[in-house]
């Protein structure tokens, strides 16, 4: 119906900033922060973002075969792997190989092909995968190892890191650990209160990233430099960020203020878990968030509420998945209700009054 | 309260787009009026907005410069004069400078090389003449809106005068990249130019008027508040350099503050909009007597080797102008009539320049945006530079699923086509074609709809007549047999007396 081939109206020149491009920003912000988790957690998450990643392509390679377009073409936007990618930081980062590739299983195919493709998706891909494997195989995905570096005597070598990969961890315990939340959960279900629980606690050591978690979620620095560029380059808005930040940590100071021994400092919150990746990376996405300013400040204020209320009163000990998710599905129903005004016209869509009559 | 907050947030510039300039090529150069004459000029009898003109001369008639060619038809038209002297040739079907390029009629006129005005009379003291009088004249000599818009001038300013306009706002943003005829006529011609305001005003009984010039041409700046010094209800504004600022609209909210309702002309919130060339042809047209008969445009692009600002005949063929620019055709990736944002692609170059040409553009590859399209990624970029508020990709999703009347809904009627949301896709998505694309269907099907109505209308006419005849020829027959069996009984009767 409408011919592609012969552009006849404007604009005729333009940003050359192809949807390849955005997605190359995003990786190179994310960097920093993935080569220092692979350096933390050596071997076995550097075989585990490899698989994930990889067969994040592939799964892209077998939907576009199964749907017959063209998959060069689709694959060099780059979407698939920074999927992907964006999935393996959410990991354990000694999980199994198979947590890889039926998280990207998920993510590809239900999080986004099914519904049609690029841009079409309801849900964060990454973040659906996620919160489904969360559910299906939770021991798998919260056994948290221990931070151990590349090149460092008591770490895996490379021979190691392959059976941990692919034959399993043998003598568990002595690798792995809780993350600073589910410490927390766990002592708080014993009457501990935090000044106890929190004594061997290194702000500095979590900042930096030195600390248990997922493959890509540790360095609070790092992660906040790669968003903090990221807007720099106006590839995301800072109202997401900004308003999902700005409320976890205005909830966290009130409830602080109130009763430290039972609730987290501001800080505490900022520092730990997925926080700043889903702020700057994962709630950011395009295709499921808002597309107003308005809409993206009710978006992220509300993913900041559901994060603060899962973490803390859950039974969850990090709940930023399924905050997302969540307001995910409520995107549409935010794009419903809150919309640009239309020049000449008030918000209910009526022309405004004519100032003669 | 409530209307300081509004009139607040009305205020401020709403999306727009910073398009690189590529002003320098053009703007630091004068007016080139050395064009030499063509040997034939194809003049379209419908040049402006409105019914086309009718032409009341004859083939094989020899005319002069500025006399009238074709006469204004109806309340809204424009006539068309000669732009040079010479002998009429043909009044027939051309194409069109318009993508299409679909015929459309038009008289050709072969110069005969001595461009010989029609005779006229200056008027000593133009501010003697009646408000009505200007108008008359205006709209005698033809002009109309030379931003690109072509609306006849004259029935603006008829329309300021009847609905009180307060504001008379001069557009010299010029907004579009690569365009610069605005800003060197208001380096060039700015004591003309104020001129022409000061008539328009005159002709519309106000008396203020803002002239409002992009910050990025200094030079125009200076020149028209000079020579706008000495009238006290004329200011000269500096406004934003951010595209579309010269949307009319964008720039009646930024000046005035006040926001056109929809639906609704400029003159319902008391301003009336014209363009800085549109100011000089009135002063051309009330002091001189003479009518729109050329056009400053600049021609500019890649593949210009000569790019300048350039007084052209109406009528003169693009291929002429581009080689008098040395335009190298190899390198030409698409040749565009207007601005690189809003102009439209033309097919070839044998076509005219028209009074609506601000600019005609052979842009090269590099210089073109991709037209390869992806999948839309819900960016929104669309929604943040629309100036209008419109939510393009949600526009866009409802065309392509064939819900035009979603559409319509979502304000695809307000959209003005200033090509910012193609110009932000980073997926190449060709927004504004969809959406002019969307508005042609629309129009088709109410047509359509309008006809099978009619016929429709005609249809049950024809029913009821034939009914009625029917009817009739019932009755006809009822009361012949009624008037038989009355004479048959009176035939009886006579009888029986007899």
């Amino acid at each position: 119906m409408i011919s592609h081939s012969k552009v006849i109206s404007g604009a005729h020149i333009g940003v050359n900033n192809s949807v390849r491009q955005i997605m190359e920003k995003v990786m190179l912000a994310i960097l920093p922060a993935t080569l220092f988790g692979l350096w933390l957690f050596g071997w076995p998450a550097i075989n585990l973002f490899v698989i994930t990643v990889g067969s994040a392509v592939l799964f892209e390679a077998l939907c576009l075969r199964a749907k017959a377009c063209a998959i060069k073409p689709v694959l060099r936007d780059g979407s698939a792997v920074l999927t992907g990618w964006l999935l393996a930081l959410t990991l354990p980062p000694w999980a199994p190989w198979w947590i890889g590739v039926v998280g990207s299983g998920l993510a590809i195919v239900l999080g986004k092909h099914v519904y049609g493709g690029l841009g079409q998706n309801l849900f964060n891909p990454a973040m659906l995968a996620r919160v489904a494997l969360l559910i299906s195989f939770p021991i798998e995905m919260t056994t948290w190892a221990n931070v151990s570096p590349l090149w460092f005597s008591y770490s895996p070598s490379f021979s190691e890191g392959w059976d941990i990969t692919f034959s399993g961890m043998q003598n568990l315990d002595a690798y792995t650990g809780a993350t600073t939340l589910g410490a927390i959960k766990t002592e708080f279900s014993q009457q501990r209160v935090l000044p106890d629980i929190l004594k061997d606690y290194s702000s500095v050591l979590n900042f930096l990233g030195w600390t248990r978690g997922s493959l890509g979620e540790t360095s609070t620095v790092l992660l906040g430099l790669g968003g903090v560029w990221l807007l720099r380059q106006k590839i995301i808005q800072w109202h997401i960020p900004v308003a999902l930040l700005l409320t976890v940590m205005v909830l966290a100071s009130v409830f602080y203020m109130i009763d430290s021994r039972h609730y987290l400092s501001p800080f505490l919150q900022l520092n730990s878990g997925a926080l700043l990746c889903v702020a700057f990376f994962i709630a950011t996405d395009y295709v499921t968030s808002p597309n107003t300013a308005t809409g993206q400040l009710v978006f992220g204020a509300g993913c900041g509420v559901l994060i603060f209320v899962i973490r803390t009163w859950g039974a969850y000990p990090e709940g930023a998945g399924f905050a997302v998710l969540l307001m995910n599905s409520a995107t549409p129903l935010i794009d419903y209700y809150i919309k640009p005004r239309i020049y000449g016209r008030d918000r209910n869509g009526k022309p405004l009054e004519s100032p003669k009559s | 309260m409530l209307s300081f907050f509004s009139s607040f947030t009305q205020s401020r510039l709403r999306g727009g787009v910073h398009p690189e300039a590529h002003k320098r090529a053009t703007a630091l150069q004068p007016i080139n009026t050395d064009f030499p004459l063509p040997a034939r000029l194809y003049i379209p009898l419908q040049q402006h907005v409105g019914k086309p003109a009718e032409p009341l001369i004859r083939v094989g008639e020899i005319v002069l410069k500025g006399q009238l060619l074709a006469y204004s038809q109806g309340l809204i038209s424009a006539p068309v004069h000669a732009p040079s002297s010479g002998i009429i040739v043909d009044v027939n079907d051309y194409p069109a400078p318009h993508p299409s390029a679909l015929p459309i009629r038009m008289i050709v006129l072969e110069t005969d090389g001595k461009d010989e005005w029609l005779s006229h009379t200056p008027i000593p003291d133009p501010f003697q003449l009646t408000p009505e009088d200007i108008s008359l004249r205006v709209g005698a000599a033809g002009i109309v809106g030379l931003g690109g818009a072509t609306f006849p001038t004259a029935v603006k300013l008829t329309m300021g005068r009847e609905n009180r306009i307060d504001t008379l706002i001069i557009n010299g943003a010029e907004c579009e990249p690569y365009l610069s005829c605005d800003d060197r006529q208001m380096q060039e011609r700015s004591a003309e130019i104020i001129d022409g305001v000061r008539l328009m005003l005159h002709g519309m009984a106000a008396n203020l008027a803002f002239i409002a010039i992009e910050d990025n041409k200094p030079q125009a700046f200076l020149a028209m508040q000079a020579a706008a010094h000495a009238y006290s209800g004329i200011t000269v504004l500096h406004i934003p350099t951010r595209y579309p600022m010269g949307w009319d609209r964008q720039l009646i909210r930024y000046v005035t503050g006040r926001e056109v309702p929809a639906g609704c002309r400029s003159s319902e919130v008391g301003v009336t909009i014209h363009n800085v060339g549109t100011a000089y042809a009135t002063h051309k047209a009330i002091r001189y007597g003479q009518p729109l008969v050329s056009r400053v445009l600049t021609v500019a692009g890649g593949a210009v080797a000569r790019p300048m600002t350039v007084e052209v005949p109406l009528g003169t063929l693009i291929a002429e102008v581009f080689a008098f620019c040395e335009v190298d055709s190899t390198r030409t990736a698409r040749i565009i009539m207007g601005g690189p944002m809003m102009g439209e692609a033309l097919p070839h170059t044998g076509l005219p320049t028209v009074k609506a040409t601000s600019g005609l553009l052979a842009l090269t590859q590099d210089e073109l945006k991709q037209t390869e399209a992806q999948p839309c990624i819900r960016c929104a970029s669309c929604v943040s530079v629309c100036p209008v508020g419109l939510r393009p990709l949600d526009m866009a999703n409802t065309i392509r699923a064939k819900q035009l009347e979603a559409a319509v809904e979502l304000g695809l009627k307000e959209c003005i086509s200033c090509g910012c949301c193609s110009y932000i896709c980073p997926s190449n998505i060709p927004l504004v074609q969809y959406f002019k694309y969307a508005s042609g269907e629309l129009v088709a099907q109410q047509q359509a709809q309008h006809k099978s109505e009619q016929t429709k209308k005609l249809m049950a006419s024809r029913t009821a007549r034939l009914e009625r005849i029917a009817q009739q020829q019932l009755e006809e027959e009822r009361a012949r047999i009624a008037a038989k069996i009355e004479r048959e009984r009176l035939k009886a009767t006579q009888e029986t007396v007899e």
